[in-house]
């Protein structure tokens, strides 16, 4: 998809306008968070699980190329195919060929976070091809011509109400003409919507999870079902992962799904994990003749051995994202591509370049609240903070916040003068009243305080002060 | 292969060697990875997965009714009456397409003279479906179904209700007992097709991340364990 990610500060500006998007996000707390935060305390070995989830991917990235050979060779050898693709647009090419080889005037499509990376959608379109998005959340972002807001949850931006409309917009041509405010009527109604089309697609193309090369499958996890309709009823299969999904073994699939699910919605186990192997078998009364997967590169081998490298352990479950102060405040979209969130901060740098996303590793308090629930633990932070530093060595940092942290470090280093002017800064906040223990507005910096409120400095002088007056 | 595609996996395959400052790998590195393959390694044992059979049915059946299916457990001769209650229960047609498997053709249907069962696979027009499972895991009350000529895909997805009969010998610990079982049964290398593994009905949390059931797969799941 064309990234807006180089507009992130006009985009952050609109979502906290949007009332829209501002109730939804407020449903973030008490949904997915709370659920996760549940769902780790009810299971004792859930932290050795994540250390384990940890040291699975590592080894994983260690031999990378081993593990993708040996799937490859367990995917040839159950009659299924593997296409390399070293770029979006190679596997663009891979997939639409596959579909056109097929003679595919409808492709039944399952979310995928890879698919949107290289903009299937748009090429295949372009084909002739129409693609169906058959995940709820997708179907409902597609009908809207918007990207996903979320990499679970690609319609979380949305209300109820806001669902209701679209679906009277699109579905009134097919004879549902009623504005439906129940949730569980919305969802009966895409299920019918989207039952024929699955049953006249033909091709499923779905991502995966996890691809397994002791036995060359590759596994999806999903709740609604749209995954396994994808790979059953069409004729052809099309799996598109990028390299870094390879995992060893079935055993290693156990440890992350024991994690995956939880981090993510907060269930035990996900309603549909399923593991596809090959074609259609002989005596099979189902399932696709034709069984494809296309793996992707797209600059990902480039951030093996980097300092970077850590993020390749991803297993996308968008706890970091659930957990975010700051996504919980902008949503999804502001983020301008793909992968939103602490991920994104930290990916779409790598993807799409850090002239183009260099805001993103900048829109973090470093709470750290992304790297204390994720399920790989990857250290987020500071993965954020190597891209802020090569965004400065490479003088990408705006002139007033280069100048101000040229302003800071000449005062940090003359302590004498940093507390004098700490002093007088202090005192003069404290002109501006401090009996709410926050200022909600401050001269010269509106902008700064509009969405947000400026803690007031405590009473007893500055920091520095206060040691000072506890030592003596 | 043609040519580009050679090319395609070369340039990938050595782009991540290059990153990791190797070529491929040799030695003992390669000796471990292999092993790995060969031998995989537990993880982290979880407590609530290594209990005694009686336990672990106990948890299966508690951790299938959490996510919302609906659990019946009986004696085998009962298992056909059972299915026909359950769907006069639901004011569901008695008519259902059944898998054809010799170990649900062993249950005594035709006992039931109400009930009309069509053997296959599932269309878009079924409502009930009748299945039996390769395993069932008592850690969170997933059913596993392991496809082939006795257990088509499709009757596991498109049917709006779908009836599970399970035995309680089939009924493991945790998710590593399925994958021994699975490898006993097919060989270590040869998986079936697909392996669903299911817990309860279809769901989505996608409209306000509040879960709803029967989003794309069946809205009511109905497991009959049988006593053994």
């Amino acid at each position: 998809m064309e990234s807006t990610a180089r507009d992130f500060n006009d985009n952050v500006d609109h979502a906290l306008a949007d009332p829209n998007l501002q109730d939804s996000l407020a449903k973030l707390k008490v949904g997915f968070s709370e659920r996760r935060r549940q769902a780790a305390e009810r299971l004792p070995e859930f932290e050795a699980l994540r250390d384990r989830a940890r040291d699975i991917k590592n080894h994983a990235l260690a031999n990378l190329d081993f593990y993708l050979e040996e799937f490859e060779r367990k995917v040839l050898a159950l009659g299924g195919h593997v296409h390399w693709a070293p770029t979006a647009a190679d596997a663009r090419r891979i997939i639409g060929e596959l579909c056109q080889s097929m003679g595919a005037r409808t492709v039944a499509k399952s979310k995928s976070m890879v698919a949107e990376e290289i903009a299937l959608n748009e090429h295949l379109e372009e084909l002739g091809i129409a693609p169906i998005e058959t995940d709820l959340g997708e179907y409902i972002i597609q009908l809207r011509h918007e990207p996903p807001s979320h990499i679970i949850a690609p319609a979380v931006h949305l209300t109820k109400d806001q669902v209701a409309d679209t679906f009277l917009e699109h579905h009134a041509k097919l004879g549902f003409t009623k504005r439906l405010t129940e949730r569980n009527d919305l969802v009966a109604e895409a299920r019918h919507v989207l039952r024929q089309k699955f049953l006249d697609a033909d091709v499923g193309l779905t991502g995966a999870n996890f691809l397994v090369a002791e036995t060359g499958s590759s596994m999806l996890v999903t709740n609604e079902g749209n995954a396994d309709l994808s790979n059953t009823l069409p004729r052809m299969h099309i799996v598109l992962a990028s390299i870094e999904k390879v995992i060893p073994t079935l055993e290693d699939a156990a440890v992350l799904l024991r994690v995956l699910a939880r981090s993510a919605t907060g269930q035990e186990s996900s309603a549909y994990t399923t593991l596809n192997t090959g074609p259609k078998r002989p005596g099979d009364l189902d399932g696709p003749e034709h069984y494809h997967v296309v793996i992707l590169d797209n600059g990902r081998s480039a951030v093996l051995g980097t300092e970077m490298q850590e993020i390749l352990r991803c297993i996308r479950c968008g706890a970091c994202m659930n957990h975010c102060p700051v996504y919980g405040a902008i949503g999804g979209h502001a983020y301008g591509w793909v992968y939103p969130g602490p991920l994104g901060a930290v990916l779409t740098p790598q993807l799409i370049g850090v002239e183009e996303a260099g805001n993103l590793p900048n829109a973090s308090t470093f709470c750290g609240r992304c790297e204390s629930v994720c399920p790989v633990r990857i250290p987020l932070p500071k993965l954020m903070r190597h891209w802020r530093e090569r965004e400065f060595e490479r003088h990408l940092t705006p002139t007033a916040v280069r100048q101000g942290l040229a302003l800071w470090s000449f005062v940090a280093r003359r302590p004498q003068l940093y507390r004098r002017l700490t002093g007088v800064a202090n005192r003069v906040l404290a002109l501006f009243g401090r009996a709410e223990g926050r200022y909600h507005a401050l001269p010269l910096a509106g902008g700064w305080t509009r969405f947000r409120d400026l803690p007031a400095p405590q009473a007893g002088g500055t920091f520095h002060a206060q040691w000072k007056k506890r030592r003596s | 292969m043609s040519d580009a595609s050679t090319t395609a996996r070369a340039q990938i395959l050595n782009g991540i060697r290059r990153s990791l400052r190797r070529g491929e790998i040799s030695g003992e590195q390669r000796q471990a990875a292999e092993a790995r393959l060969a031998q995989p390694p537990l993880g982290p044992s979880v407590a609530r997965a290594q209990l005694a059979q009686p336990e672990k049915v106990a948890l299966f059946c508690q951790w299938a009714e959490t996510n919302n299916a609906t659990v019946a457990r009986v004696a085998a001769p009962d298992v056909a009456a059972e299915v026909v209650s359950f769907l006069a229960r639901n004011n569901l047609p008695a008519e259902a397409a059944i898998a054809p498997s010799p170990l649900l053709a062993g249950y005594d249907w035709n006992s039931q003279k109400m009930l009309s069962l069509r053997q296959g696979r599932g269309e878009g027009s079924d409502q009930v479906s009748i299945t039996g499972a390769f395993a069932g895991i008592a850690e969170t009350g997933t059913l596993v179904m392991a496809s082939g000529p006795d257990h088509p895909v499709t009757l596991n997805l498109l049917p709006d209700t779908h009836i599970v009969v399970i035995r309680e010998s089939d009924i493991v610990g945790g998710y590593e007992d399925v994958w021994t079982r699975l490898r006993a049964r097919y060989g270590k290398d040869r998986m079936p097709r697909t392996i669903n593994t299911i817990t309860g009905p279809s769901r989505t949390g996608d409209i306000e991340q509040a879960m709803e059931l029967g989003a794309h797969g069946p809205r009511r799941m109905h497991i009959v364990v049988v006593r053994e």
